[in-house]
């Protein structure tokens, strides 16, 4: 469906995510953001930024995978995103939903 | 947020079976990403799964165990629950799955409540220093029903 995100008319899923990442740009994410209740701040964009790393280079995102990031641990990934991490994150850096169950 | 009316899954996980640990696992870890509180109340022989020196070493069931699909007198024979242990656990690493130990971490970073059942702890002799560091604390039973102090919450036992 279209949603009108910093301005910009683009396509998202039913839950919010962009269907499409070429639409991204850091004001849709800090939109998005805003709509989830998270303040962006460095650490959260370092967060993204591995995100979407991990997702172009076509790695299935897990929260194991965020242990062993280097990024950031667990704790603090659940602080930075309250409410259900992966799934507000990956949102945030306009990728896909993660399918995963762990 | 999910608008799901589940707000908090509290999990008693009473066998120490490999298939039995991992679900309570992954539906308490699964809870959390979901923004839903879990907690895990370990009796029994679920205590086995946070006892250091056997965390490590727990089985998939091979008798009394159909989906096995071996007969229940090979699967009562020496070393067959070894292999079918290591065949699954092999199967696991595939799907990225954490071994025991780091599962645990991963809950208790997760935020995942993980307590002791005091009457079993009891029964098997345990002291404080056998269990896993992470854990919440020792419990009755009635001091877990307590902790379902939301609404939506659910309790499972396994």
């Amino acid at each position: 469906m279209e949603a009108v995100l910093a301005g910009i008319k683009v396509i998202v899923t039913e839950d919010g995510y962009l269907e499409d990442f070429s639409n991204w740009n850091k004001e849709i994410g800090n939109e998005i953001a805003k709509n989830e209740g998270i303040e962006m701040t460095d650490r959260h964009w370092e967060v993204i930024n591995w995100i979407q790393e991990q997702v172009k280079a076509g790695t299935a995102l897990s929260v194991r995978g965020v242990k062993k990031s280097g990024v950031v641990d667990i704790k603090e990934f659940y602080a930075l995103f309250p409410g259900g991490p992966l799934k507000v994150s990956t949102k945030i850096a306009g990728v896909p939903k993660p399918k995963s169950c762990i | 947020m999910s608008k799901t009316k589940v707000k908090k899954m509290m999990f008693i996980l009473s066998k120490a079976t490999i298939e039995n640990v991992y679900a309570a696992f992954v539906m308490a870890n699964g809870a959390r990403m979901e923004g839903i509180e879990a907690e895990i109340f370990f009796t029994f022989f679920g205590l086995e799964a946070i006892q250091k020196k056997k965390l490590n070493h727990l089985h998939v069931a091979t008798v009394g165990n159909p989906a096995m699909h071996i007969p229940t007198m090979l699967g009562g024979l020496p070393g067959m629950e070894a292999l079918a242990t290591k065949m699954m656990k092999k199967e696991m690493e595939k799907l990225d799955m954490p071994p025991v130990d780091e599962f645990l971490e991963i809950l208790s970073a997760s935020g995942v409540k993980m307590w002791g059942c005091k009457l079993a702890v009891d029964m098997f002799h345990l002291k404080e220093e056998d269990l896993i560091d992470d854990l919440d604390g020792i419990l009755t039973i009635g001091d877990f029903y307590s902790k379902a102090d939301v609404e939506g919450t659910q309790i499972l036992f396994i």
